[in-house]
């Protein structure tokens, strides 16, 4: 048996290193949270490390997981070794490959970070629903609960397979095991070489497609064989089981590790056994093993080899002594007896007549999309197995009042062992806290013989998020695969989180609190809120501060007091002698920043050395004295919903949630970010009235409408606050008008964007400008009330703005509010303009990515309703469908319509002929008509009411189709480019009168960076460590193509009146228009503050002209191509230096990079030479193209 | 016979007094550098090493990379992990390294320091380059009412010592003409170990964009008129240095490089005229001043050096007094007012 090295890793690295090394095709796309895999494995082909052929696997991104599934499907059939990584719907859209690569026998293992599946919404958590998904594809399925068996399990069914030829899932639980940290044993290259067959390789490859000895396969079978072919492989599954078991023994000869196909673990005398598989098994075992030290008899049985389900293994792992079993899926099938492992467990004991008495089996469902699987609900669980009368099915981990399937568990039971540390810190997600705590799993895993264990849960926003930290430290390997409950080390990395957080509720009697504190231990005590101050002296906790910003500033570490705090913790928890954490944080320091260069180290250095001479600790007083109280963090809208079930997902509560609260299909209401008061930014921007020119632009480019721009009659001013500001309107409309530049000031994230964009400067200190970014706390209070009575304003009259202008377009109320996208987001601007032009009739088809988190992720979303109640409707259906779903949004609305308008006809004689033909035949081109279109509907619903005609309430009904809908396709380069491209291309040629808005980023921005056909060339991304090598691809060009799409290149911070010129084209045109939208993104590497003026080097340097194609100027014989920038005067080197996703290949590779950047400006040159030419050609385009019958 | 064009510059010696001035478009080149070499070019200072460019970009790379990593699940990061990249001097070091291996003639390595520890450890770093010298290019804008003119001249001494103490490579310290008593520090400065001053260091003054009313940055290449004011110093400094003397500022023709020479300077360096006219029009000014040479039958340049300082010109007060009015006098009697 090998001396194993010890690692510190997750979960996806576990299988990533063993995928890596065992295959030589990676075909990968990312998916949540599987795309770590395909990270790691790109990366580390990109450093040229070696598979255990001694050759570089290649790697390459796919434009969706049906196609890295196909791909995958080809290079097995040519003889490589090949895999992929996914989850969730990436596995769904593998399945058919599978059922081809199970049907030809081929080995490949697909490792599986398991996901939930979208159904009443989309979860990136985990649970078994998607693996569960594919288990009748002919596939073996060998699950781990761990990160130290997915490890080894990856081996296993990676030598498995191709012993058997059966190909392999090898799933593991999303999240609670892909990314727990944890100290596991790592396969040597020679143990993997060791488990690795070369000779079955050999015949792999001799099956292999080979011109040289060609066969067919893929063929078409009719009645005669079909069949009879099917159950020629049945040998192989009959097979399997032995081979894995075998390979398991092998494995275990080895490293000492030793698996069966069900492992059993518990009392020999078992009376009551639960079965199930995953990371849940690790909170299983620990209750069981603290219940039987209580003299109870119980046992689990850890499912591994899921499929083939090997009966006659599995009931030789059960105790002869069980007289009931439970049964426990992570996953729910409705409308099944009960769910997958159930079923199969209720036949393999059906199977078999070993048992006298058939033990009794119930079935649960647990800790679906992540829902906390505790010892506690085992506990509960045994506790129902010994009832008379148990539920045969039930769940646990939620509280369910509708059907009452649900056990209700003790809390209190804990089987957290007191040798165990456990800490948790509660930080920011800009300030570091998880990478620290990260680094500190690393320094104990790796340099101590304790084991170490981290998890981290993260916030549903993009901007101002919390995270929470769970770390566990033990003298044995930790199993305990749920969040602690019961800490003795917390820390709260930002003072505000302690009015809006219970963060003690987890401490234990005893623990120790460590607080960022810019008070000191003499005054802190009288700035917490109450609550807080009786958890500390009720639990007598042990209480210290740090100022840790001071720390950070003196180290010049700005907001990232992620080594501060950590040092803290290290001294307070004594987990390692003083000046040796101090080393061994220095030297994790080293190792994470040290290519960072060394004025980065020295102010990380700086900031540890400064640590422990700030922390202090808080002599704690008898009683609570503060008046202070923990802040509400909703404000009421008067909504039942929102009071009931919003305010609790609010205040982090939604776990206590019953199911009678929830929405039965997934509808939520809209304009509930308003109620979330996150009051995340330090500085906000003021208005001066004195120098506002009223341009409009600070509310244009505001990524969260949190600057508005308002124009009412002076007469409606009454009763504002004092100190509220305005100024005459400036334009000629609106005669007697009033205008306000109003801040949101709990809504605002304090980007500054607003403010870097405004042009008008002070004739007298030119630094000061019509908006200036101030701190928050001077001007909060003011501010509150000053936008209350804003709201309280009325909106303009959309009939009377000049919407045409950006000046007036920033009249109108937008309908997009308040997201969770990031501070400085390039993307929601562009929303946030259309929700404002066109929401009050908007219905919205959202693809799977950014928009779709900042959009529509619990527990709030930003769009939102104007006073009459009308606003944008949305909804996400998948990300690689949302071409194809908005026009079935189009399709229905042009359906009702026609049959609105086939009952007016029959109606005409009851409402009036007039009214029937205004409503069939009046133009709606703009906001009067629309308005006037309102009062008909309105009046045909008055005479409608009045009437007793047959049809009168069916067209009552949907009488609304009657006002023009404004169809919105919203998604990012990733669908619009990769995934969706095949769906949008085909909705474009079907001529419907469709708005597509694609936000692009040039990545995957949502999960974390990824290359797309969007990202261009020289950029360095995800999957493009070495520079994207290819174009762009020119995606607007391939629309214009067509002759009849509109098509428009935007970019909002280069040229504002274009963009907004665009989106009035678009909307009115009426056939498919495509606007392409330049959004900056963190992604790219620059200053998000000045990301907007930044657009205008974008364009100026010709990387990203702007263009509009109207196909209306076509079928009258002009030039439809308008070239609307100028040409690029400025190289694109200048661009590239200045965004990080260039420079970088610079600073790793100058010469690639230079070879890149060359080719980049010939692509900018190529394709302004192209456009030039478009902007000249005359087109004649039929009208009748674009014109569809319904 | 030839005119001896050699000159000694902090102790190297140096074939012609014709070197070329920190320039990142000429001697940040290494094919422009091998040109300027073919054309007659003495030395070449490197363009300067900023302390405070490389801390700047190492932080902005290092907060861009960190920037909303690790706050949510589905974007933990969002850029590929670098095992290695270059933020730091690595660059500048290697086109030390290859300039030194490309061309013969000495290379000045520059550095402009931001802290302490920055001038010391660049300081070692570019002699272990192969740089034959150091320039110390030290550019600080007092902006503080409460900093003294002694506080600034002590900062620049104690940065020169220790510097001094970290290399062994000669020193030159390159500084602006805007110190109260020059002499006096000039003095100072090469107490502190300076083997060498270079004299002056043009300070970019930014402008006013009046559109965006925007500060911005604008070079302005020098004219030949500047040279006036190295002229004056380096011929009151020349008697009472026993150090080198480098100039700089406004070299645009050989006459300009002749009066400096005469006034005392070791070496002259050229840059603007040579962005101007391109790197080969440096060997019409050695031509040129060769020309002049021979005309004026000079042996060797070691002979004119310093032949018009202070103290060896005929009427030293003329370098001193206040004679702008008669200056004045002579223009406006020379030219007529625009009507």
């Amino acid at each position: 048996m090998n001396s194993a090295t010890f690692v510190t890793v997750d979960g996806n690295e576990a299988a990533a290193r063993v995928a890596h090394m065992t295959n030589e095709v990676i075909a990968i796309y990312p998916i949540t949270p599987a795309s770590p895999m395909g990270e790691f494995a790109d990366a580390w082909s990109a450093r040229e490390r070696k598979n255990l052929f001694g050759v570089v696997p290649d790697v390459i991104e796919m434009q969706s997981e049906a196609g890295a599934a196909g791909a995958v499907h080809g290079a097995l059939q040519a003889g490589a070794l090949s895999t992929t990584f996914t989850a969730s719907q990436g596995l769904l859209l593998m399945i058919p490959n599978m059922y081809k690569i199970a049907g030809e026998l081929t080995p490949t293992v697909f490792h599986i970070s398991a996901r939930s599946l979208a159904t009443h919404a989309l979860s990136i958590f985990g649970d078994h629903s998607d693996v569960m998904a594919v288990r009748q594809a002919g596939w073996a399925m060998l699950a781990s609960g761990s990160v130290q068996e997915v490890h080894d399990l990856a081996m296993i069914s990676q030598a498995a397979t191709l012993k058997s030829r059966v190909p392999f899932v090898h799933f593991f639980d999303g999240f609670r095991t892909s990314h727990e940290v944890n100290k596991i044993a790592q396969l040597s290259d020679d143990d993997i070489v060791a488990l690795t067959d070369y000779e079955l390789i050999h015949e792999h490859r001799e099956r292999a497609m080979n011109p040289d000895r060609p066969v067919l396969r893929g063929s078409a079978q009719n009645p005669d064989v079909f069949f009879q072919a099917r159950e020629a492989a049945n040998p192989f599954y009959l097979a399997l089981p032995d081979i894995v078991r075998e390979t398991m023994q092998r494995f275990g000869d080895l490293t000492g590790r030793h698996y069966g196909l069900f492992d059993y673990v518990g009392a020999k005398d078992a009376d009551r056994v639960i079965v199930m598989m995953g990371s849940g098994t690790g909170a299983a075992e620990e209750a069981i093993e603290r219940l039987n030290g209580g003299g109870e008899k119980l046992g689990l049985v850890k499912v591994r080899l899921y499929r083939p389900f090997d009966v006659a293994a599995f009931l030789d792992a059960i105790p002869a002594t069980v007289e009931s079993i439970a049964v426990l899926d992570r996953t729910k099938e409705p409308g099944a007896i009960g769910e997958p492992l159930y079923q199969d467990v209720v036949t393999a004991l059906a199977e078999d007549d070993r048992f006298s008495r058939m033990p009794r089996v119930i079935g649960g469902r647990y800790g679906l999309s992540s829902k906390e699987f505790t010892p506690a609900m085992v506990a509960r669980i045994f506790e129902e197995l010994k009832a008379e009368q148990p539920k045969r099915h039930f769940t646990i981990g939620i509280v369910d009042d509708v059907t009452n399937l649900s056990l209700k568990w003790d809390p209190e039971f804990s089987t957290e062992p007191d040798d165990v540390m456990r800490a948790v810190f509660y930080g920011l997600g800009s300030d570091g806290t998880v990478g620290a705590s990260k680094n500190s799993v690393k320094i104990i895993g790796e340099n101590t013989d304790q084991f170490a264990q981290g998890y981290f849960v993260y916030d549903s926003k993009k901007s101002g998020s919390v995270t929470v930290s769970h770390l566990r430290f033990s003298p044995r390997p930790i199993n305990s695969t749920y969040l602690i409950e019961r800490a003795n080390f917390v820390a709260c990395h930002q003072f505000s989180f302690l009015s809006r957080i219970d963060m003690l509720k987890v401490a234990e009697p005893g623990a120790t609190f460590l607080l960022n504190s810019p008070y000191g231990p003499e005054e802190v005590w009288d700035r917490l809120p109450r609550e807080v101050q009786q958890q500390i002296i009720e639990k007598q906790l042990k209480f210290y501060v740090v100022d840790a910003y001071r720390v950070a500033r003196e180290a010049e570490m700005g907001s990232r007091i992620n080594t501060i705090m950590q040092t803290c913790f290290f001294s307070l928890a004594n987990l390692l002698p003083g000046d040796q954490a101090i080393e061994q944080i220095k030297a994790a320091i080293k190792k994470t920043y040290g290519t960072r260069g060394e004025s980065v180290l020295r102010r990380n250095y700086a900031a540890v050395d400064g640590a422990l001479s700030a922390l202090d600790e808080v002599a704690v007083p008898d009683s609570a004295t503060s008046t202070r109280q923990r802040e509400a963090l909703v404000a009421s809208n008067g909504s039942d919903f929102v009071g009931r079930v919003t305010s609790m997902l609010v205040a982090g509560l939604g776990d206590l949630l019953p199911v009678s609260a929830m929405p039965v299909d997934g509808t939520f209401p809209t304009g509930t970010a308003r109620i979330e008061k996150r009051s995340i930014a330090q500085e906000i921007p003021i208005w001066d009235s004195e120098i506002c020119i009223q341009c409009g632009l600070c509310a244009l480019v505001c990524p969260h409408a949190a600057i508005r721009s308002k124009a009412y009659p002076a007469a409606s001013l009454n009763g504002a606050p004092d100190g509220f500001q305005t100024q005459r309107w400036k334009g000629k409309e609106l005669v007697d008008h009033v205008a306000t530049i109003q801040v949101a000031p709990d809504d605002c994230t304090g980007c500054g964007v607003c403010v870097d964009v405004c042009p008008a400067k002070s004739k007298e200190v030119v630094k000061h400008k019509a908006i200036n970014m101030e701190p928050k706390l001077s001007h909060l209070e003011q501010e509150r009330a000053n936008f209350d009575y804003f709201l309280s304003l009325p909106e303009v009259d959309r009939t009377q703005a000049k919407i045409d202008t950006v000046k007036g377009s920033q009249l109108l109320e937008p309908l997009f509010e308040f997201s969770g996208a990031c501070s400085g987001c390039g993307e929601t601007p562009y929303l946030k303009l259309m929700s404002q032009l066109f929401g009050d009739r908007a219905m919205i088809g959202n693809a799977t990515g950014c928009s779709s988190i900042y959009g529509g992720n619990l527990p709030t979303t930003p769009w939102c309703q104007d006073s009459e109640g009308r606003g944008p409707t949305w909804n996400n259906s998948l990300f690689e469908d949302t071409a194809e779903f908005g026009l079935g949004l189009r399709l229905a609305i042009d359906q009702k319509r026609d049959f609105a308008e086939h009952l007016l006809r029959q109606v005409a004689g009851t409402v009036g002929d007039d009214l029937v033909a205004e409503l069939i035949e009046a133009p709606l081109d703009g906001e009067a008509e629309i308005a006037t279109q309102r009062e008909r509907i309105a009046m045909l619903r008055t005479r409608l009411a009045d009437s007793d005609h047959p049809d009168a309430k069916k067209l009552s009904a949907i009488a609304d189709v009657l006002v023009n809908r404004s169809v919105w396709i919203v998604g990012g380069d990733g669908w619009a480019y990769d995934i969706g491209f095949g769906g949008l291309d085909h909705i474009l040629t079907t001529g419907r009168d469709v708005n597509i808005l694609v936000l692009d980023t040039g990545v995957y921005s949502n999960t974390g960076g990824q290359m797309s056909k969007a990202t261009p060339r020289a950029a360095v991304a995800k999957f493009a460590a070495a520079g994207k090598p290819a174009r762009k691809k020119d995606l607007g060009m391939l629309a214009v193509s067509y002759g009849n799409v509109y098509v428009a290149q935007v970019a909002m911070g280069a040229n504002p009146n274009q963009t907004l010129k665009a989106f009035r084209e678009a909307e009115s045109y009426p056939g498919p228009s495509l606007i392409l939208a330049y959004s900056h993104c963190i992604a790219h590497g620059i200053n998000m503050e000045t990301s907007m003026t930044h657009q205008k080097d974008v364009v100026q340097t010709g990387f990203w002209p702007l263009f509009r194609y109207d196909p209306r100027e076509a079928q009258t014989g002009k030039q439809p191509f308008h070239l609307d920038s100028r040409k690029p005067v400025k190289p694109f080197k200048d661009l590239a230096m200045a965004e990080a996703r260039f420079a970088m290949l610079a600073r790793t590779n100058p010469d690639h990079a230079e070879y890149l950047f060359g080719l980049a400006q010939r692509d900018i040159d190529d394709r302004w030479h192209y456009y030039e030419q478009m902007a000249g050609v005359e087109r004649e385009i039929l009208e009748e193209v674009i014109e569809v019958e319904v | 016979m030839a005119v001896d064009l050699r000159t000694t510059y902090l102790g190297i010696p140096l074939r012609n007094p014709l070197a070329v001035a920190a320039c990142p478009p000429l001697t940040g080149e290494l094919d422009v550098l091998e040109r300027l070499e073919q054309a007659g070019a003495s030395m070449a200072v490197m363009p300067s090493l900023f302390e405070e460019q490389i801390v700047h970009e190492e932080r902005a790379i290092a907060d861009l990379y960190e920037y909303q990593t690790e706050s949510f699940a589905e974007s933990l990061s969002h850029f590929p992990e670098y095992p290695d990249y270059h933020t730091g001097p690595d660059e500048y070091l290697q086109q030390i390294e290859q300039a030194k291996q490309t061309i013969s003639i000495p290379i000045v390595g520059s550095l402009n320091g931001a802290s302490h520890g920055g001038w010391v450890r660049y300081a070692k770093a570019i002699e272990g380059a192969g740089a034959d010298a150091l320039e110390l290019n030290i550019y600080f804008v007092p902006t503080d009412s409460m900093m003294s003119a002694a506080d600034v001249e002590r900062r620049y001494v104690d940065l020169v010592s220790e510097v001094r103490q970290s290399v062994s490579i000669p020193l030159a310290v390159k500084i602006g003409p805007n110190f109260t008593s020059l002499p006096h520090f000039a003095q100072a400065l090469v107490a502190a170990g300076a083997n060498g001053l270079v004299l002056f260091n043009r300070y970019l003054e930014a402008d006013i964009d009046l559109d965006t009313l925007d500060i911005k940055p604008d070079l302005i290449l020098s004219n030949r008129h500047e040279a006036r004011v190295p002229l004056r110093w380096i011929s009151i400094l020349r008697d009472q240095l026993s150090a080198s003397l480098g100039a700089t500022s406004g070299v645009h023709r050989a006459q300009g490089a002749i009066k400096l020479l005469l006034a005392g300077a070791d070496v002259t360096m050229v840059a603007s005229v040579l962005l101007m006219k391109g790197p080969e029009f440096l060997a019409t000014l050695l031509a040129d001043l060769e020309a002049w040479l021979e005309e004026k039958e000079y042996d060797s340049i070691e002979q004119m050096k310093g032949s018009m300082s202070r103290g060896n010109c005929p009427d030293p007060s003329a370098l001193e007094r206040a004679n702008y009015m008669k200056a004045l006098r002579n223009y406006t009697t020379q030219h007529s007012f625009p009507t």
